[in-house]
């Protein structure tokens, strides 16, 4: 999903929202002790360098990437062909600050504040849908006019995470699984997000929003009858879909057009053609940085969004590709190890809900390009160009930083 | 910390990250390893197109050199669909932007870019899908400039500057000429390069089109070239000279059509054939009605397209010198005349004109009933007497009769004169006219018989109702040709004889008859081009008209015929055509012909050669309906005589009537080769320096 502008950070609100369930005062003493827990975790601590290591390879990458995809045009046409870059970097580094400002937060910091994020996610979803909202590619997904362009499909998937993780991982003692409950009110909370996404509509993003749901409901240990129900249930109602025709006629032709893009390279099939050929082109070793005829020759239609894998795929071959591949799986890796020794069911949860999301939205994008999957329009998580989907990747990545940091803390 | 179960179910969330990246890895190397060499081939065809350069085509010179068809340089506008099509609105408002620019319908735009099929008229596309279409040629530098102003509203428009015929002389030897229209024919040939569809343009095309060079290029997902990988100069074609005189073109011209447009209505065609008797080449050679070849300039228009072929106004695309057929009538009876001879007729015996001859129940009549008296063979052919021939072909019918293989002397004699068969000239679409003798006659019948047979049982009842009378005719007359239609009768014999019935010629063989009967019996297959040069002035090739046959008929029987032929337009039948020529200085022989046409006027021929005691040239006229051969044909050829020869007060047009006998200088370096490639068009790139090429780079990087 392309951002035309990058995002500025939404203005901190003066005081932290009060959640009732909490005690006031520990979201209060949370607060006000940040400072002094920054410091120690960041120089005194011990930061997960593998982690932060990774998600900066990753921006950077997706930086050069931006760069090549955009630059030769831009330089064509008589433009500065740093336009793209210099936003993507501007992308990244209000990303980089809302990634510390969420690793520094506690958890108690991060209950406060997540009802509000998902309210805030929710009212943008739902605003979209009115003449606020713009179409582009056949979806209402975007917000907001001129210089600040806002896509709160890309927003509300952290704070879902974190709220299904409040929802799932508070279980009173003695229990090991969510209740029935618990479980519903969890679907409940999901639907709202999934409905307003599925209005615009954006399959993409309800993938994703889905398979996020369905995850953190297997790693919060719901019984495996019930996630078969619900698998099943969610099986019937696609069905359903299908044959009611709910589908608007250019995804039912994108998925159609899947089984065979190369079938109609210059109508439908076109988008999936020209990747699986930009990818492919690539070889072992890539045709080297911005020396590919196919990127330069602006082949591959919303090539530095969603389709930025093929940058990597012509230009720096398998091998290159191969190695975002290997980062996305650190980043993937490092989750489910913060996962792991979390401290508290709600950190493992959102960890894991972080990791779900990551790792299905990194399998739908690459496997759209490389005519795995049918063509769905999503963002490669930290690499593809766009504001929103750059700050809400590193706030999780940063989420990710504060359970561990909480885990460290303990230890 | 941690409860089992949870513990258990981030094992399977790594699993399956595990799984999934697994997949994406395998599928990756699947595609850029296992495949890469594939995809690179596909994105190559994808991203690099061979854009064809154009080579100049070689000019169209008369026999001293004076361009009939030659290059220049234009601008044309074309479209690449591909890149329209990938439009959100399919190109549709870039149409009409540009049609608006170049003050044309957006429709007629739009029309062009189809591709050509079934159901689907003219104009439409006939080359590849994947090609730019031209949509305007000869676009004026004016608008040129503000095309290329505009460029950003205009994406898939380019604007090049190609080569296009010009034909300096107007509309002069159009026929001969041909045009050039885009498509496929020749192989290895962009199927979008202007190529030759008829006349000497398509009969000499691998001369005149040299070879087109190419240039590989890499382009941009709208179809922009970006880079030039490779690149082959183009070779320009060879220039052609014709033994075709441009002043003697425009004196036939001129004369067939005073001669045919006096003809009321749009009945009025004809053409006309000038040939060097000695040589067998071709000096002259039109058809009426003509058309300005530079129509096809750029792409026909449909209505152009449409009058061309409409009957209404009298066919012009049809060379009717070399396609028209018709019957020759009395020019015919050189043929029997020699054939009489050659059978033991003598050439000055007493034969009776009489005013008629009957043969069965039917009576043929001479040529306005007229009763001559006693004459020779000379006085026959001066007078054009009918019956003469009559009684010779009545007689040698009767020797074939029921002889098991017979000799069809008349047929024969024709046959040696080349009629019956195409004359092999170097020109597309010849027709073969037609000798018809026994077994044209049996094959007829049985190809008509199952029709015939059934009108003759049925008896017209549609004809009937209205007109009893006729019906009956008509049935009688089925009835007949059922029974005996595929006898070859005394009547066909006799009709046969004085160029009536069957017998169909077109002008040009009828000329090269002329021409043998002048040169002593040579028959040529006539040749308008004469040597193809190269661009340095270097000839390639010469082109000899290839001797076809000789006349079987004695030196003395000739000379008696041409003595003859020689008296017409003093004495004979051509007398008052030629009234004040100063034949004493050019003495013209030849002969009239008057065809009866069933239901419509009379053709008129005027078949002639001159001098006539050392022939040099060869004149032969038709009139389509123009009436006798004195009233319209003769006139002509007149003209077409004292025009060579600068009498009758005008310019000698071939002074003493004698074609060059060497090869003209040839421009090696044509005017158009100086013309910059890309005048005025801004920013061009990869231009070739090759001289003599033409450089069509899209729009500038």
């Amino acid at each position: 999903m392309t951002v035309p502008a990058p995002v500025r950070p939404r203005p901190t609100p003066p005081a932290p929202y009060r959640w009732p369930v909490r005690p006031a005062s520990s979201a209060v003493r949370s607060a006000s002790r940040s400072a002094a827990r920054l410091a120690r975790r960041v120089a005194g601590g011990v930061p997960d360098w593998g982690l932060a290591g990774a998600a900066g390879a990753l921006c950077l990458v997706g930086v050069v990437l931006v760069w090549a995809s955009t630059g030769p045009r831009l330089a064509a046409e008589g433009e500065d062909p740093r336009t793209y870059l210099r936003r993507q970097l501007l992308n990244v580094a209000v990303g980089a600050v809302v990634m510390v400002a969420f690793a520094l937060a506690d958890h108690g910091a991060l209950r406060a504040w997540t009802p509000p994020l998902y309210a805030l996610g929710c009212l943008g979803l739902l605003a979209v849908l009115t003449p606020l909202g713009r179409t582009v590619n056949g979806a209402q997904s975007w917000l907001g006019a001129g210089a600040l362009q806002v896509q709160p499909s890309e927003l509300v998937k952290p704070a879902l995470v974190l709220i299904l993780a409040m929802l799932l991982g508070e279980q009173p003692d003695g229990e090991h699984r969510p209740r029935g409950a618990q479980v519903l009110l969890a679907l409940a909370v999901a639907a709202v997000p999934l409905g307003l996404v599925m209005l615009q509509p954006d399959l993409g993003t309800f993938t994703i929003i889905a398979a996020i749901t369905f995850g953190m409901l297997v790693a919060a240990g719901v019984r495996w009858r019930w996630i078969g129900l619900l698998a099943s249930a969610g099986a019937a109602a696609a069905v359903l879909a299908w044959v009611l025709g709910l589908l608007r006629p250019h995804q039912v032709h994108r998925l159609l057009t899947f089984a065979d893009p190369l079938a109609d390279p210059q109508g439908a099939g076109y988008n999936a053609a020209q990747a699986l050929i930009t990818v492919g082109s690539g070889g072992l070793s890539g045709r080297g940085l911005l020396r590919g005829d196919q990127t330069g020759g602006g082949f591959v239609p919303e090539q530095h969004t969603d389709f930025v894998f093929t940058v990597a795929g012509e230009e720096l071959g398998f091998a290159g590709s191969a190695l975002v591949l290997l980062l996305l799986w650190a980043v993937l890796a490092r989750g489910l190890r913060v996962a792991a020794r979390a401290a508290s069911p709600y950190g493992t949860l959102a960890a894991a809900g972080i990791v779900c999301w990551f790792g299905v939205q990194t399998f739908v994008n690459v496997g759209m390009v490389v005519g795995l999957l049918p063509i769905v329009g999503v963002p490669l998580p930290l690499v593809s160009y766009g504001g929103s989907s750059v700050v809400a990747c590193l706030a999780a990545v940063g989420v990710l930083m504060s359970v561990r940091g909480q885990d460290v803390r303990r230890l | 910390m941690m409860r089992r179960p949870t513990r258990s179910r981030l094992l399977v969330v790594h699993l399956l990250v595990a799984v999934l990246f697994l997949v994406l890895l395998g599928r990756l190397w699947q595609v850029q390893v296992l495949d890469g060499d594939r995809y690179a081939r596909m994105a190559a065809e994808n991203h690099t197109r061979r854009v064809v350069v154009p080579a100049v085509r070689g000019e169209i010179v008369d026999d001293r050199g004076r361009p009939l068809a030659r290059d220049r340089a234009a601008v044309r506008v074309s479209v690449d669909r591909a890149a329209l099509d990938r439009l959100p609105d399919r190109g549709r408002a870039v149409l009409s932007r540009l049609a608006e620019l170049l003050g044309r319908p957006r429709e007629e735009l739009a029309a062009r870019l189809r591709p050509c099929g079934p159901g689907v008229n003219k104009p439409c596309w006939a080359g590849s899908p994947y090609e730019p279409v031209p949509v305007a040629g000869g676009v004026s530098e004016r608008v040129a400039l503000r095309l290329m102003e505009r460029e950003d509203d205009l994406p898939g428009v380019r604007v090049e500057r190609r080569p296009v015929r010009e034909y300096p002389r107007g509309t002069l030897a159009a026929h001969l000429l041909g045009y050039l229209a885009p498509g496929s024919s020749g192989a290895g040939r962009g199927g979008a390069e202007p190529t030759g569809r008829d006349g000497l343009e398509a009969q000499y095309e691998d001369d005149l089109s040299g070879r087109a060079g190419s240039r590989e290029v890499v382009v941009d997902s709208a179809g922009r070239a970006v880079r030039t990988v490779r690149e082959r100069a183009p070779v320009p074609g060879a220039t052609l000279v014709t033994s075709i005189d441009a002043r003697v073109q425009a004196v036939v011209e001129k004369a067939l059509k005073r001669a045919a447009g006096r003809v009321a209505g749009a009945a009025g065609s004809g053409a006309a054939v000038v040939m060097d008797v000695r040589t067998g080449r071709i000096v002259a050679l039109a058809g009426y009605p003509a058309y300005d070849p530079s129509v096809w300039t750029g792409g026909i228009r449909q209505a152009d397209y449409a009058r061309l072929t409409s009957e209404a106004h009298g066919l012009p695309l049809i060379s009717r010198a070399i396609q028209g057929q018709w019957p020759p009538a009395s020019t015919w009876k050189i043929v029997s005349t020699a054939a009489a001879a050659r059978a033991g007729y003598p050439l000055d015996g007493h034969y009776d004109c009489s005013g008629s001859y009957r043969i069965g129940d039917r009576s043929f009549r001479n040529f306005g009933g007229a009763n001559l008296g006693g004459m020779d063979l000379h006085r026959a052919l001066v007078v054009s007497c009918d019956t003469i021939f009559y009684r010779f072909a009545h007689r040698l019918w009767l020797k074939d009769d029921g002889a098991p293989r017979p000799a069809d002397p008349m047929q024969h004699m024709a046959r040696a004169f080349g009629f019956g068969v195409r004359t092999g000239v170097d020109l597309p679409g010849e027709a073969a006219g037609r000798v018809p003798d026994r077994t044209w006659k049996r094959e007829t019948w049985e190809r008509t018989r199952k029709q015939t047979c059934a009108d003759a049982r049925t008896g017209y009842p549609s004809v009937a109702r209205t007109d009893p009378r006729r019906a009956a005719y008509l049935t009688a007359i089925a009835k007949e040709n059922c029974d005996h239609g595929y006898l070859w009768t005394a009547g066909d014999a006799a009709n046969f004889s004085i160029g009536q019935g069957d017998v169909v010629v077109t002008p040009l063989q009828l000329a090269r008859a002329y021409a043998a009967l002048a040169n002593g019996g040579t028959l040529f297959s006539p040749r308008v081009g004469r040597a193809v040069v190269g661009r340095d002035g270097r000839v390639l090739r010469e082109i000899t008209p290839p001797v076809t046959g000789r006349l079987p008929v004695p030196d003395r029987t000739l000379a008696y015929i041409r003595h003859a032929l020689a008296e017409v337009p003093r004495s004979g039948t051509a007398a008052p055509a030629f009234a004040g020529f100063p034949l004493d200085k050019v003495p013209v022989a030849g002969k009239t012909g008057t065809a009866e046409a069933y239901g419509a006027a009379d053709t008129s021929w005027f078949a002639s050669f001159a001098p006539a005691d050392h022939p040099r040239l060869a004149v032969v006229v038709v009139v389509s309906e123009g009436g006798t051969g004195a009233e319209a044909a003769a006139p002509a050829a007149r003209e077409i005589w004292s025009g060579i020869y600068g009498l009758d007060g005008r310019r000698a047009a071939l002074p003493g009537g004698r074609p060059p006998a060497g090869l003209p200088e040839t421009t090696g370096v044509s005017e158009t080769d100086g013309l910059p490639a890309a005048i005025g068009l801004s920013g061009t790139t990869g231009l070739s320096g090759t001289r003599g090429s033409w450089d069509d780079t899209g729009r500038p990087r």
